[in-house]
């Protein structure tokens, strides 16, 4: 990577993401209840909330995935309701499952997501080796995805999921079932991708890593409930930690699963 | 003993919420009773019949009045000449005709004995052995009892019924065997195959990578159907030379015409594939689904075994969606009876409106699934 100055192709103006009144009902059952954000390019946005409040719902919306029922958002300047397409094309998404093929080499796994976001084979190649380089993954290159250590797996999702240079990455829920130490690594890759113009946008369950967000949103019952600074929230709400903040929140909520 | 009863009523929480299972314990004792009930006769019922009546003299007519009042036979043709006869069996229009020799009744009347000739349709060799042999006792039994008893010492009056097989003279069981194996397997391992590795996608979390990805659904699917097309390609010319050369079936039609509609059956069942997959989250449903839902039916309902014609309506209608049917009538179509698309075209026009319609299907629920 040439540094924090490139400028990425899916960079645009002002907020990456915005929504205002973005809604989604499914039936006579409102999802997601008319809520309001806008996130920063570069910055690392903590979208929580407890199962059932609604997130991914609202995700998948912002993904376009789903089309809104009210409301408007866009994302990386495309409208999410008219343009999912073009979204598609600049966004990056990395899944709590990691979402590799492990009965596929590294390299091939590499290549086949390069090829999905239409990258030609030379860019591909000298993209894979910057990776490899980077993540310390170069003796690894042939060996097959599934049997890789979760944690290498885990970096090697990330930054398949940045291939294409996206404007935006969502990650769902993406530091599930990682030891603490593997976690904070990961977090190191979040910063530095951060630092670059990426805005990252993650869902999560770990309440410490939500101390790590530069802004948390906190949903309940399809609304946000909150949205603040780590430490704008603690103070808000007289907590000591995110943990006290959340579960304040969350107490009241009619639908959890 | 109380952590056992607790266990239980967690097992019996398992069953019941669990549509999966539901259905193979209730619903694949339905189906298969259905099945074996009602599709698995051999017996044969209002089969198509045409008559060549070259005597018209009375002996004709009433032992024409007894098989036509049979329920197993019912009039199709009344033909004029042999070609006709044959015209009629390249067509699939019948499964027996009866050719009566002039001078039967006369013949019948002063020596007593006359020949009465059974032409049967033997590319279905289940069906015509039982027609022949249905219209043979029929036949026989005419002449004993509608005509005067021999005079004592004398042999009676007796019908001769000389049966003649079109299309497989020797009743071989290969023609019977390769087109339905050949159907069957190459059905299984195309739909039952792309089903598994789509519904493998979605338990591995990269379908919804994909999703989110800018890849549009139509090089989805294709990208999954393709590889298997080939490889389904291939095992079928594997079964195709094992037959020809390995059990004796002919190959009379055009072996062009046959490997063409051999791609269009191995396209529609993908498509079925496709369409499975896109109702199961997991390989082990895909798989299962697939077996219930194309092994028994494309066993039972497609006339590999079982003639079709003796099933009652319901049953030949569900038949009609089966794309086996199509496949293994086109089969003995050109093998046996070296057909081309002129005779073939109903069937052929069958598996493409079969393949429009699941690829439709496929798209429609992909769509509304994962969306």
């Amino acid at each position: 990577m040439s540094g924090a100055a490139t400028q990425l192709p899916g960079a645009v103006a002002g907020p990456v993401i915005r929504a205002e009144g973005l809604t989604k009902t499914f039936g006579a059952f409102t999802a997601v209840d008319a809520i309001s954000f806008e996130v920063a390019a570069g910055e690392i946005f903590g979208f929580l909330g407890a199962n059932g409040a609604g997130k991914t719902t609202a995700m998948r919306m912002l993904c376009g995935l789903l089309t809104p029922s009210g409301g408007v958002a866009s994302v990386a300047g495309f409208d999410v309701g008219r343009e999912p397409e073009a979204i598609k094309r600049r966004i990056g998404y990395m899944s709590q499952k990691f979402s590799l093929y492990d009965d596929l080499t590294v390299r091939e796994n590499i290549r086949f997501y390069g090829g999905v976001y239409g990258l030609r084979t030379t860019e591909i190649r000298a993209k894979t080796e910057a990776l490899l380089g980077r993540l310390g993954l170069a003796h690894e290159r042939d060996a097959l995805v599934g049997s890789l250590p979760l944690g290498w797996k885990q970096k090697l999702a990330f930054s398949v999921a940045l291939l294409h240079d996206p404007a935006v990455v969502f990650l769902d829920e993406p530091t599930g079932g990682v030891d603490p130490i593997t976690r904070r690594q990961f977090w190191d890759l979040l910063y530095e991708a951060a630092a670059r113009g990426v805005t990252v946008f993650i869902t999560t369950h770990y309440l410490d890593e939500a101390e790590y967000c530069d802004r948390v949103s906190i949903m309940v019952d399809g609304r946000m409930a909150a949205l603040d600074t780590p430490a704008g929230l603690k103070q808000q709400f007289g907590a000591a930690d995110m943990n006290e903040v959340f579960l304040q929140l969350a107490r009241g909520a009619k639908n959890t699963e | 003993m109380k952590a056992f009863l607790l266990f239980v009523r967690k097992e019996f929480y398992h069953i019941f919420r669990d549509r999966r299972t539901l259905l193979i314990l209730f619903g694949m004792p339905v189906v298969l009773v259905t099945l074996f009930g009602f599709a698995l006769t051999n017996e044969v019922k209002n089969a198509d019949v045409a008559v060549l009546d070259f005597d018209k003299g009375p002996h004709a007519r009433q032992v024409q009045a007894r098989l036509l009042s049979s329920d197993y036979f019912g009039l199709r043709h009344y033909l004029g000449s042999y070609r006709e006869v044959e015209a009629a069996f390249r067509q699939g229009d019948i499964k027996l005709a009866v050719v009566f020799p002039a001078g039967f009744s006369h013949e019948l009347d002063h020596l007593g004995h006359a020949q009465v000739q059974l032409v049967a349709d033997a590319s279905d060799q289940n069906t015509a052995t039982s027609l022949v042999s249905y219209a043979t006792s029929i036949v026989r039994d005419y002449a004993r009892q509608e005509l005067p008893p021999p005079a004592p010492g004398t042999a009676g009056p007796h019908v001769e019924a000389v049966a003649r097989l079109y299309f497989n003279p020797s009743l071989e069981a290969a023609y019977t065997f390769v087109p339905g194996t050949m159907a069957l397997i190459l059905l299984l391992v195309s739909a039952m195959l792309t089903s598994i590795t789509i519904a493998r996608e979605k338990e591995t979390g990269t379908m919804e990578v994909l999703l989110v990805s800018p890849m549009r659904q139509l090089p989805f699917i294709l990208g999954k159907i393709v590889p298997y097309f080939l490889l389904s390609f291939g095992n079928a010319l594997v079964i195709l030379a094992l037959g020809v050369w390995g059990l004796g079936m002919p190959m009379r039609g055009s072996l062009g015409l046959l490997l063409l509609e051999t791609l269009l059956y191995t396209f529609v069942a993908l498509a079925l594939g496709v369409f499975i997959s896109t109702r199961s989250s997991t390989q082990q449903g895909a798989m299962l689904f697939s077996i219930l839902s194309l092994l028994l039916p494309t066993v039972m309902l497609s006339g590999f075994l079982f003639p079709l014609e003796s099933m009652p309506p319901p049953m030949q209608a569900v038949s009609r969606l089966i794309p086996a049917r199509y496949y293994i009538d086109i089969l003995k179509g050109i093998m046996i009876k070296g057909l081309g698309l002129r005779e073939l075209w109903p069937e052929t026009a069958a598996l493409l409106a079969l393949a429009a319609g699941l690829l439709l299907l496929a798209f429609r629920s992909l769509k509304s699934r994962l969306a």
